[in-house]
């Protein structure tokens, strides 16, 4: 496969050298002379100095019979350009583009390029699931003695809601002591019922913390913050 | 008509007070603070004083551009100094704005005229110099010594 990246920061840098230990063909397009001479050193022959958003430059380095650009350069607009002249003009068969900064992203969509790849969204991804939702509170954390308190706000889409505390049947080891409702928290009764927007107080395994959430419906309110 | 105008150096600033002083409403959008002093040059009062619109902020930004007033503009014109940049938020007003006259300062002939066939309209002030350079020396050779025309 014959890839042309352009862009030779340290994604474009060791994405092509990557490629190139699989067996594939790789021009690395990079415009700044200083880090074009310092990769060059690296990559010898498959680097190649000039601006990949000049056409002239794009059709030296062979863009007619690219199977695939990659544009990795730290300029969004640059990207989009790169990647639309080597869609609709040289009809590359696929491209790839970074996204720099996340807000960008509507403009690579409207402007038809995809697929994007953006290293801001994907830690923040990662993080959703490392770092408790904001719609999940832990008030009180015993580690030694594997119990807590957690807070969570009932979503209007939670199954829960317009059921008593009793019909309900959250998992075992977990138990419900407290609805807040309208700034004013009670101790729940068997019949008391859940409504959209309350805030529940939980005292549970934290080994349970999954179990719960799937219960009251939290993994589906995450997709939807707000 | 409400004219915005992206870009505030030497060509969108002359630009945008021309247009103003045509009657018409201009605002304009650039990213560096001290290009709205470049608005003012040659007035005896301040560029807002004189009924224009100066937002700072960056062209790539939905949100500079809808404070610069995206949304009810007549004309749109993209003179930054990154052809790139003007062919992309040349394309943002158009596809998702809507705008009905959008023009791109494209500094790139071989852009300007990909970007033409795809519907753009491109000013490519390098293809004007070159066509003028190409005119006079012609004009000279035709005139001059070694001139083959008769």
């Amino acid at each position: 496969m014959y890839v042309i990246v352009t862009g030779a920061g340290k994604v474009g840098v060791n994405l092509s050298r990557e490629l190139i230990d699989q067996g594939h063909e790789v021009t690395l397009i990079e415009s700044n002379r200083h880090r074009y001479l310092g990769v060059e050193q690296l990559l010898e022959h498959n680097v190649l100095y000039g601006d990949a958003s000049e056409l002239w430059v794009l059709e030296r380095a062979g863009i007619e019979r690219a199977d695939m650009v990659v544009a990795v350069t730290g300029d969004d607009e640059d990207n989009i350009l790169i990647c639309q002249v080597a869609k609709e003009k040289y009809s590359v068969d696929r491209i790839i583009a970074r996204v720099n900064n996340p807000s960008n992203r509507p403009h690579f969509d409207l402007l038809g390029i995809k697929p994007v790849i953006s290293a801001t969204d994907l830690i923040l991804r990662l993080l959703e699931h490392e770092v408790p939702h904001r719609n999940l509170i832990r008030l009180l954390d015993l580690e030694e003695e594997e119990i807590e308190i957690i807070e969570v706000r009932i979503g209007s889409d939670s199954p829960i809601v317009g059921r008593t505390v009793g019909a309900v049947g959250l998992p075992e080891h977990t138990l419900v002591i407290s609805i807040i409702r309208d700034g004013h928290g009670f101790v729940p009764s068997a019949d008391s019922e859940f409504k959209a927007g309350d805030d529940i107080l939980v005292v549970l395994d934290p080994e349970r913390e999954e179990d719960l959430k799937r219960a009251l419906g939290h993994e589906k309110a995450r997709s939807k913050p707000g | 008509m409400y004219v915005l105008i992206v870009g505030c150096g030497r060509v969108g600033s002359n630009v945008a007070r021309s247009m103003l002083a045509d009657g018409h409403t201009v605002s304009c959008l650039d990213q560096d603070p001290e290009s709205h002093n470049r608005l003012e040059v040659g007035m005896d009062i301040t560029w807002e004083e004189a009924g224009g619109l100066f937002t700072v902020g960056t062209a790539l930004e939905s949100e500079a551009l809808e404070t610069a007033g995206i949304e009810r503009a007549d004309a749109f014109v993209a003179a930054t100094n990154g052809d790139n940049t003007n062919i992309v938020i040349s394309q943002i007003a158009q596809r998702r704005y809507a705008v009905e006259t959008v023009i791109a300062r494209i500094l790139d002939p071989l852009r300007a005229e990909w970007y033409r066939e795809q519907g753009l309209h491109t000013i490519c002030p390098t293809r004007i110099a070159i066509e003028m350079l190409e005119d006079k020396l012609r004009l000279a050779a035709g005139s001059g010594p070694g001139g083959e025309e008769a």
